[in-house]
């Protein structure tokens, strides 16, 4: 078994350092070495996104990537999404628009449709539909999700 | 008096018939006056002192779940039914 | 019963923001693989390669040396098991108790590639996944079969030598199961109908596709304790198995329901629960967690839901009535007894008021994963043959299809497929909302160059009561809590606390609901069965109703008068004496101390009364002729939901039913290879609608009050998967101008069907 290593990063805007063997993804690290366990493990192939992480701003499937690759990169996970106790709107509007059922898979929708916004803050039916395309879920039906993130964009707009 | 709806697989105990006229005021006591008509109707459906567990008892479209203990009224219909499960 | 309300309700048909809600999107909720314990191992299973085998020795000794592994347990480590089926282990369905323990981890044969042979607990997950390839299997491969019609012909491999069928006890036979409904003569009935339209349908076996994969964590106390905690949809019937494969008594066994990342029906059972608590035992103790990969669960841990070949001949007169209806369907069991075959059976016909049916059903052993409920299982299948050839012979009758439904509709007093009469049913207001659709209203528009087609289909599910506690209790400041059985997994906690809050005179927010553990609150039944706003929202009524009873002690005794001159009213407590300002539950709470002490209302039901559902889903389609896909257009869907409490919550249930159904009528599928081994066991290769895939599915709700409930409730989670797989088989036989008969409808298998009509 190869040895531990020192992995010093930035998570939701804090200096970590955590130790994690090579093999271990950064979901698994996240989970099971810092207790953030707000990103979901669905399928460890990157085809669910309930893992989804940022990295560097990017919208990433946690699961796809070692933890030690983390290395002085900057990560945003749903734990990091609120400021303090004021929600992002894209959480506020899950919560209006009841466009979680079991819940699993809204981190992972969560920090996809934040991406989206950052980089696109006025989307189409289409183009939310589009990005969310790498997020499977299986209680809505989609549909209470895609209103919830048009919502938040008009939220974030009126700023 | 109680009618009690003979499930399709179980006809041939009651000659047949669909459906039959039992007198009793609790289902153990229907059950019990249908096989003294009917040989070898009650080991189809009870066991233990109980319903099988496959089966179930409807009266008047609602589930008996006293099963055996369930009372019935002189105006009750009876189904025999397979048991159930959901998702 | 307690009479519906009649006046304006204040919080019920309301959409406050679900108690469970925030913790969900901060990433904060706990579900199963969230929990962690201090000296915690890691569980993983051995999973047989092969689809039928009989196991010859199994040698762990090279796992066990490995450094990290702490136990290697089998099944022979569980708790002798009969084979006689054991009432109320699964709801008021029986179980198995050999064949439960058996399928999780084989004994003596494996029949199915997937099935557990042998489970280790290690420091570290993926210590304990190289132990697995350190257990050393030796097998003798059998012959299999993969196919349901092949497994009833004469001659196929047997799965398991102690099936007999009824009337046969001298034969081996792969048939475990046989049922019938009969009404009438179909053979009279088929003569005097003028038009008669016959057909045979095959659906693959999908998956419930939840997106959190099956967890355990066992704790195994020296003092003859154990506590899993685990994402299930049913605590107590997995406290029940657990505790009777281990061998220990039911009451030893405490079971902490975590946040449940989605079930539908598959999380009622234990798939691995038993094994942690196992593990955990020949661990010293120690805590073992256990979640399955995506890939194990797909093979089979988990139990898919049944494929079938269902075969349908229904005659109607020149008019558009249906004078008789013969089903013939056989069901994939699995490598166990137990498909859905009978509620299928049941449900099919159950729409339409037939006077001459025929229906048989086989309960067919495969060498393919044991099934598990899958959200009004077995009702899909047969709804999907029964919609098609309705379709075909309105067709024929040169009726619009929803007319040629209403006509034959079930209605109150209809005897329904089993027999008992049906009490006040939505079938036909189901049907006419669907008409007055905005959707219905629009023509669909052809384009050049592309299939178009609508298609549209009603189903039906019966819905469950079974048991459930409920207990209130009342806090100083005048808010209150409400602790259930019921795991939550579409918002049932903010619905039941809504009905707390509703008779108590409170807002939504003022009642926290909590699910309690198998310890904490009276034995309730799994969340399933469209049975949690029905019953365990009627044990919360009645809860509401027992503080109730207690407020008016306590309202009398400060007003010192009898409490049979006090009525609640509006959430208030008034006085039949003239003179007294109502006192609200906030007036009241901060006074219980002084008169009498605290307060808690609390209610056991055993449901009846349920109310059954109905659904219609409409859509519209598009094909391109190059590819074969199926682009859905539009889709609506219209159900009755008795009450919704919460209507955003009823919403989402028939949004996401639906999309379940599409895609199991457009995509999904169990593809095996001829060796019995899974090719798809993946969430790329077994495809699952995306977002990008679906336009918005719009929700209607009629509200057919069920007499049964003093709030009208009927059960909404599950009737809305039954429709879709027929809507969209026709409407693309509509658009294409051939007969869909097998699902999926995915593009190679449409690409074979143009292909052959115009080659």
């Amino acid at each position: 078994m190869a040895k531990k290593q020192l992995v010093e990063t930035t998570i939701n805007g804090e200096p970590v350092e955590f130790l994690c063997e090579p093999r271990q993804s950064l979901l698994e690290s996240l989970r099971d070495i810092l207790g953030l366990t707000g990103s979901k493990e669905g399928c460890l192939t990157g085809d669910c996104g309930a893992c989804t992480v940022l990295v560097d701003d990017r919208p990433v499937c946690s699961c796809l990537m070692l933890g030690v690759e983390a290395r002085g990169k900057k990560i945003t996970t749903v734990e990091g999404l609120a400021e303090g106790t004021k929600l992002h709107p894209l959480q506020q509007k899950f919560l209006e628009d009841a466009s979680l059922q079991c819940g699993i898979c809204t981190p992972g929708f969560l920090m996809s449709a934040k991406s989206l916004l950052d980089r696109n803050p006025n989307p189409t039916e289409a183009e939310i539909r589009y990005a969310l395309a790498g997020n499977l879920c299986r209680c809505t039906g989609y549909d209470k999700i895609v209103r919830a993130v048009m919502d938040a964009a008009k939220v974030i707009q009126a700023r | 008096m109680p009618i009690v709806f003979i499930p399709s697989l179980l006809r041939k105990f009651t000659g047949g018939k669909e459906s039959v006229v039992i007198p009793g005021r609790t289902v153990g006591e229907v059950v019990r006056n249908l096989d003294q008509q009917f040989p070898g109707f009650r080991d189809q459906v009870v066991e233990n002192d109980d319903l099988k567990s496959s089966v179930a008892v409807s009266i008047d479209g609602d589930l008996a779940v006293g099963g055996l203990l369930e009372q019935v009224s002189e105006s009750s219909e009876i189904h025999f039914v397979p048991a159930i499960g959901g998702g | 019963m307690d009479t519906p309300q009649t006046h304006q309700f204040k919080v019920i048909g309301t959409r406050p923001v679900r108690h469970d809600g925030l913790d969900k999107v901060i990433g904060r909720a706990k579900y199963g693989a969230d929990y962690s314990f201090p000296g915690m191992l890691y569980g993983k299973v051995l999973r047989s390669p092969y689809a039928h085998a009989r196991i010859k020795s199994i040698n762990a000794e090279k796992a066990l040396r490995l450094p990290g592994v702490k136990a290697v347990v089998t099944h022979d480590d569980f708790a002798p098991q009969t084979t006689a089926p054991v009432y109320r282990m699964g709801g008021e369905a029986a179980v198995n108790p050999l064949y439960l323990a058996s399928n999780i981890l084989a004994k003596d044969k494996v029949l199915y590639a997937g099935q557990g042979v042998a489970a280790v607990a290690a420091t570290s997950p993926h210590i304990a996944e190289e132990a697995l390839g350190l257990i050393e299997v030796e097998y003798e491969p059998l012959p299999i079969v993969l196919d349901v019609l092949d497994a009833m012909k004469p001659g196929a491999p047997i799965i398991n030598t102690t099936i007999r069928r009824k009337e046969r006890p001298d034969e081996e036979t792969n048939i475990a199961g046989e049922f019938q409904f009969k009404r009438g003569d179909i053979e009279a009935g088929f003569k005097s109908a003028d038009i008669i339209v016959e057909r045979e349908f095959r659906t693959e076996m999908v998956h419930q596709g939840y997106i959190e994969p099956p967890n355990a964590l066992g704790i195994f106390s020296g003092d003859g304790h154990a506590t899993v905690y685990t994402s299930t949809q049913g605590p107590f019937d997995v406290r029940i198995m657990s505790a009777t494969l281990l061998g220990l008594p039911e009451g030893s066994v405490k079971v902490v329901p975590a946040e449940i990342g989605g079930g539908f029906g598959a999380k009622l059972t234990v798939h691995i629960e038993p094994v942690a608590l196992l593990l955990s035992k020949h661990a010293g103790g120690r805590p073992v967690k256990m979640v399955m990969t995506r890939t194990e669960m797909m093979r089979g841990a988990t139990g898919p839901t049944s494929g079938s070949v269902l075969r349908v001949r229904m005659g109607a007169t020149r008019d558009g009535k249906i004078v008789a209806a013969k089903c013939w369907f056989a069901y994939e069991a699995g490598a166990f007894p137990g498909s859905p075959v009978w509620l299928g059976c049941f449900t099919g016909l159950s729409p339409y008021n037939i006077d001459n049916f025929l229906v048989d059903g086989y309960d067919v052993l495969v060498n393919k994963p044991k099934t598990s409920s899958y959200r009004a299982p077995g009702a899909t299948n047969a709804a999907f043959a029964v919609e098609c050839v309705v379709d075909e012979l309105a067709q024929r009758c040169g009726m619009d299809p929803l007319d040629f439904r209403i006509k034959n509709a079930s209605r109150e007093g209809t005897p329904s497929v089993m027999g008992p009469k049906f009490p006040r049913i939505g079938c036909v207001e189901v049907c006419e909302a669907l008409k007055r659709s905005a959707h219905y209203q629009t023509p669909l528009a052809q384009v050049p160059g592309k299939y178009r087609g609508r298609g549209v289909a009603i189903g039906f599910w019966i819905n469950g009561g079974m048991q459930s506690s409920a207990i209130v209790n009342v806090h100083a400041d005048g808010t209150a809590s409400l602790v259930t059985g019921s795991v939550d997994i579409g918002g049932s906690r903010a619905s039941t606390a809504m009905v707390v809050a509703e008779v108590l005179g409170l807002r939504a927010e003022d009642v926290r609901p909590a699910v309690a553990d198998t310890d904490s609150i009276g034995y309730t039944d799994g969340t399933g069965g469209s049975r949690v706003a029905f019953a365990t929202g009627l044990a919360a009524y009645q809860a509401a109703n027992d503080v109730v009873r207690q407020l008016k002690e306590r309202a009398a005794k400060i007003w010192e008068i009898s409490p049979e001159d006090v009525d609640w009213i509006d959430g208030k407590a008034v006085s039949k004496r003239n003179g007294v300002a109502p006192l609200t539950l906030k007036d009241l709470a901060p006074r219980l101390t002084r008169t009498g002490g605290p307060v808690t209302g609390r209610a056991n039901v055993y449901a009846t009364g349920v109310g059954p559902s109905f659904a219609g889903c409409l859509v519209d389609l598009e094909i391109d002729p190059d590819t074969a896909k199926v682009q859905v257009l539009r889709c609506t869907v219209v159900q009755d939901v008795g009450k919704a409490i919460h209507p955003s919550y009823v919403e989402g249930q028939m949004q996401g039913g639906t999309v379940q159904g599409l895609g199991w009528a457009l995509n999904e599928e169990y593809v095996y290879d001829e060796k019995g081994n899974l090719r798809n066991a993946s969430f790329l290769d077994y495809r699952m609608p995306t977002c990008l895939d679906l336009p918005m599915i719009d929700p209607v709700m009629v509200e057919v009050a069920n007499p049964g409930h003093p709030l009208g409730v009927r059960g909404v989670g599950e009737v809305s998967i039954v429709p879709p797989p027929a809507a969209v088989a026709n409407a693309v036989s509509a658009a294409v101008g051939t007969r869909i008969t097998d699902l999926p409808i995915s593009p190679p298998r449409l690409y074979r069907i143009l292909a052959a009509r115009h080659g």
